[in-house]
Parts: C-alpha cells; sequence; structure tokens
C-alpha cells in the first residue's frame, strides 16, 4: 500500500433505499409492502492520498462524496473493497484509529447546546486521554488560532453559525488527529467566515502535516486549499489529479469583455456571430477558445470602434459547476 | 484504567447536563412539583382500590406500598437516565448525529446510554426510597445486612431488565428509524407494575411475566422486601438481567453494521 495513508482498492458500496408513489394509494401501498431496491451509491472506486495533502471531494448532491467520507471515517462498512486509513480498518473502529482521526459536518453539531463550548472541550479531552493541563495548552492554542478566545464561556445557543463553527473545530480538533475529514464545513458562513476557517485549516496543514480531505458546494474552499481534487459523479471517479490541470484540460476558454463605442457597433457586434455570454448596452462577453485569441482580437479591432477590452478567465465556479454535471472529465 | 477513565467520564457527563439542566430553572422547580403530585396520585389511586377490599391478588394495603414504592424508584431513575439518554437514541440515528458519538474512542452504549442526566427524577428516587422505609416500619420488616444486600441486588437487577428493554427497543430504529410509540407502550407497561402481578388475570400474569417481564421488574423485588420471595425467583431475576443485558448489548453492536448514517 505504499506511503499513502489512506488507500482505496475498488470500493463499492450498495444502499437498500424504498421508493413510494405520490398520494394517499402510495402511502398505503408504502406502508403496507414497502417495496425496496439496492442502489449502488459507490462504484468501484480506487485512489491513494498520500499524508499531509489536502484533498478535494467535487461532486453533484448525491454524487456519493459524503459516503466516501463516512466510510473512510469507519461510520459505514463497505460492501466490497480493500480500504486502509492510517494502517487500519476503519470500520473497525478501534481506539487507536479513533484517536488519529476526526470528522467534520457543517451540518451537524456536537457541542452541548446549552452550555459554553469549553465544557464540551474538556469533555472531548477526557474522552481523548487528554490531561487537564495539556487540554488547557490545546485549546489555549487552538482558540487563539481560530480568534475565539471570548466565546469559549458563551453558551454555545448565543453564538453565531461562524463562532460556532469555529467552537466545532476545537472540539474536533483538541486530541491532534492526523487525517481530517471535512464534510461540507463552510456550509451557511458567510463569505469573512468562510475565508477565515480557510486560512486556519491551511495553516493547520501546514503546522501539524495532518491530511485533510474535504467536501464542499463552495468552490473557493477547493480552489484555495486543494491542489488535488477527485471528482465523483453518480457514485464513479472521474477525475483524479491535480486541479489547474482539470481547469486546464476541461477549461480551454476565455472570456473576453467589449466596451463599444456606440450602440451601432455594439448591435454590429453582437450580430456578427460570436458567443455571446451576456451583454448589458454597450459592454458585451464573448466566449472564445484560447487558441483562437489572437485572431479573434484582430478581426474585433478592426471592425469595430472599440473603448476598452479585458481579457478573463471564466470564473472557476462555472467551470467547475460544469463538470459536476459530465460523466466523463 | 479504563475503569477510571470511565468515572472520570461520567462525573463530566454530570456536571455538564446537570448544569445544562439548571440553565432552566422554572423547568426544573415544575419537574420537582410533578414528581411529588404523581406520587401523591398514585398512593390516592392505590387507598380507592382498598376502599372497601382488604387485599388485592393476596396483597394488603400496607404491602401493596412496597411496590407502590419500588416503581417509584424505578420511574424516578427511568426519568433521571433512560427518558433523557434512550429516547435521544432515535434523534440520534434520525438526525445522525450518532456519527460523533460512533467516532469517539469510548463504548458507544456507555456514551448513548449515560450521557445526560435530568436531576428531577432524583426527588421521585428519594421519595420512592422514603416510602419503602416508610413500608419496612408498618410491614414491621426486621432489617438486616443480608436482607438489605438482597432488596438492592434484586433491585439493581429490575433496574437492569428495564434499561435492557429499552435499549432493544430503541436499537431498533437503526431499521426502522422512528419507535417512540414502542417505548411509550413499554412506559404504559411500567404502570401496571403498580399493581400486585397476582392481582391480574391467569394469562395476563404470564403475559407479564414472559412477555414484558414486569413481574421481574416490580413484583419479585417487592417479594424481597417482604421475606415472601422463593430463593428459585430471586435467582431466576439475577439469570433474566443478565441475559437481558448481554442480548441488548450484542444487539447494539450487531444493529450498528447495519447503521447508515443520515446524509448531509
Amino acid at each position: 500500500m505504499g506511503e499513502n495513508i489512506i488507500q482505496v482498492e475498488n470500493l463499492s458500496k450498495s444502499f437498500d433505499i424504498s421508493s413510494k408513489e405520490p398520494g394517499l394509494k402510495g402511502t398505503l401501498q408504502h406502508f403496507f409492502k414497502r417495496e425496496t431496491k439496492s442502489i449502488e451509491v459507490i462504484k468501484n472506486i480506487n485512489f491513494g492520498i498520500k499524508k499531509g495533502e489536502i484533498v478535494g471531494f467535487l461532486g453533484a448532491n448525491g454524487a456519493g462524496k459524503t459516503t466516501i467520507l463516512k466510510i473512510l471515517c469507519g461510520l459505514i462498512h463497505p460492501t466490497q473493497g480493500r480500504l486502509s486509513v492510517a494502517g487500519n480498518l476503519p470500520y473497525k473502529r478501534r481506539s487507536n484509529f479513533l484517536k488519529n482521526i476526526t470528522l467534520i459536518m457543517g451540518q451537524k453539531q456536537q457541542l452541548i447546546w446549552d452550555l459554553p463550548p469549553i465544557e464540551s472541550f474538556y469533555l472531548n479531552a477526557a474522552i481523548y486521554d487528554i490531561e487537564k493541563f495539556e487540554a488547557k495548552k490545546r485549546i489555549k492554542k487552538l482558540s487563539e488560532m481560530l480568534e475565539i478566545e471570548k466565546e469559549l464561556y458563551i453558551p454555545v445557543r448565543k453564538l453565531s453559525l461562524g463562532q460556532r463553527m469555529k467552537s466545532e473545530l476545537l472540539a474536533a480538533l483538541i486530541h491532534k488527529p492526523n487525517i481530517l475529514f471535512l464534510d461540507e464545513p463552510t456550509l451557511g458562513l458567510d463569505i469573512n467566515a468562510q475565508r477565515n476557517l480557510r486560512k486556519f485549516l491551511k495553516i493547520y496543514n501546514k503546522e501539524t502535516g495532518a491530511t485533510i480531505c474535504l467536501t464542499s458546494h463552495y468552490m473557493k474552499d477547493i480552489t484555495s486549499l486543494c491542489k488535488r481534487v477527485l471528482c465523483i459523479h453518480e457514485g464513479c471517479l472521474t477525475y483524479d489529479g491535480r486541479l489547474e490541470k482539470l481547469l486546464k484540460k476541461i477549461s480551454p476558454i476565455k472570456d473576453i469583455l467589449i466596451i463599444c463605442k456606440t450602440d451601432k457597433d455594439a448591435k454590429e457586434l453582437s450580430n456578427s456571430g460570436f458567443n455571446i455570454k451576456n451583454q448589458n448596452q454597450k459592454e458585451i462577453t464573448i466566449t472564445i477558445k484560447k487558441d483562437s485569441i489572437k485572431s479573434t482580437l484582430n478581426n474585433i479591432l478592426n471592425k469595430f470602434e472599440i473603448e476598452d477590452l479585458y481579457i478573463n478567465e471564466p470564473p472557476v465556479d462555472e467551470i467547475i459547476g460544469d463538470i459536476l454535471v459530465k460523466e466523463k472529465v | 484504567m479504563k475503569i477510571k477513565k470511565y468515572l472520570k467520564i461520567y462525573s463530566l457527563f454530570l456536571s455538564t447536563s446537570i448544569a445544562s439542566e439548571l440553565e432552566y430553572k422554572t423547568n426544573v422547580i415544575i419537574d420537582f412539583i410533578t414528581a411529588i403530585l404523581s406520587l401523591v396520585g398514585s398512593v390516592f389511586l392505590l387507598t380507592i382500590f382498598f376502599q372497601n377490599t382488604d387485599n388485592i391478588g393476596g396483597w394488603n394495603f400496607e404491602q401493596a406500598l412496597i411496590i407502590q414504592g419500588i416503581y417509584t424508584i424505578l420511574n424516578g431513575i427511568t426519568n433521571t437516565w433512560f427518558n433523557p439518554n434512550l429516547t435521544e437514541i432515535v434523534k440520534h440515528i434520525r438526525e445522525g448525529t450518532l456519527d460523533f458519538v460512533l467516532l469517539k474512542p469510548l463504548d458507544s452504549q456507555f456514551f448513548i446510554s449515560l450521557n445526560k442526566i435530568a436531576p428531577s427524577g432524583f426527588l421521585e428516587i428519594i421519595l420512592g426510597f422514603a416510602l419503602l422505609f416508610y413500608c419496612i416500619g408498618i410491614n414491621q420488616i426486621n432489617i438486616n445486612l443480608s436482607f438489605l444486600l438482597l432488596c438492592l441486588t434484586t433491585l439493581f437487577c429490575s433496574i437492569v431488565i428495564l434499561y435492557s428493554l429499552w435499549f432493544l427497543i430503541s436499537t431498533t430504529t437503526i431499521w426502522f428509524v422512528k419507535t417512540w410509540n414502542a417505548t411509550e407502550v413499554l412506559r404504559s407497561f411500567l404502570y401496571i407494575g403498580r399493581f400486585p402481578l397476582n392481582s391480574f388475570s391467569f394469562s395476563l400474569r404470564i403475559f407479564f411475566s414472559i412477555f414484558v417481564p414486569i413481574a421481574f421488574i416490580t413484583t419479585i423485588p417487592s417479594e424481597v422486601f417482604l421475606g415472601i420471595a422463593l430463593l428459585w425467583e430471586i435467582l431466576l431475576e439475577i439469570i433474566v438481567a443478565v441475559i437481558f443485558f448481554l442480548v441488548s448489548r450484542r444487539f447494539w453492536l450487531f444493529a450498528l453494521k447495519y447503521y447508515t448514517s443520515a446524509s448531509s
């Protein structure tokens, strides 16, 4: 299995799922004679992750990203395949394995709702066999990094979503895990809170050398944290490699914003057969292939009166959004 | 070492859940009042039953009070530990927060069975013991060490049986997702345990001994108090408690293999 801290071979997982027809008749049928069928949500996946890597899992809702994370941290038994996480079979959930990993879920919380987060931190410390003195030191350090020193003593229910998420992170990291599984950690957070969280994860990875597996629908999370991504589509692994390469491969296009001098020019330009992305009076954005930039620009500059012109990469969100619904990358 | 760790964690469970409960003062006071009224109501009901007769199923009023005392203690334990924790299992499974429990290097059954506590149930336990001591007086029962040991053993066994039953039903949530009704039915059966088993018809007695072991939960410990329990009954109570506990544990570990976790 080499030097990979996570190794997955021919991994498959099926769930029995029941479906229901709408209406009262469907409900009664569903109640008395439930028909279940086995659905393969993960199909023969192979990959390896090295120690210290930050890997992003990309895929549309229901693609199987969270299921993979849950199999890797030992919550779900795989139906088939071999896997090893930090030298362990995750689903055995042995104590030394559990002390090595952590799972953070953006939409679920483990902190005690009515008490200040510090109470949950000390409880977690005791569960992970950490002495009180050492726990105090770690809480101090992590709360400084996360900038939540003041919030440690305020009941969780009175914290903002961002402060709560940071506290969740602290609770999940108190035992210094080597592998972090993050399932949409920035869900619902505002832009600032998202940025802070990403900054923290970057520093944490650099300082501790921890391996991070991340799923997120906020592309900024992926682009700013992950050098490597795994694209999952309907349970299959469709791409495994560097993010830059993926972007280049799937996006051989550029956006050109052209500001025309007159309305007449704008009208003529929009009728000249270019692929128009959007138009706002005299401002027109066209999409062209990277290798035709020179000829297209020559053509435009010769034919029309242009006030200004910008060449942009299309936003990463759009590119990735596109690939999420594609079968093969 | 492990026991020390679990004791330390349990003391933290206690302090955090008491602190959580005390955040809502009025609620605690209302719970205390409910506990007192509930006991007064039950004793009143018993006096009505005994108004026109001296005994029901071979038990007189003073003896029936013992069953009421044991029932009150068990109800207190139910309210202190079982209710706040075991009803949460359903929530843990439905909402997928069981994930956090399963990923802790700690026994998951220990965590979900004991991590919360409702202090108001303590009052019921105290009231139950007070009633028992009163019954020891009025029934002129001689207390000695072996008597106390036997009483506490059978009482402990009945707690274990009740816990295991409740835990078994809650565990089925892993497949059925929602089983609140089943645990409610169990609680209603426990109400039946306030009356001597002999006061029911033969077929009901069989039902409450075999299918829902109410006989083991309240009647046998009460008979021990009165000194009329037979040795085989006490041994059977212990065996049933051990079997129920082991089955509930095995069943939990087996069920976890089928846990699919809630979707995100």
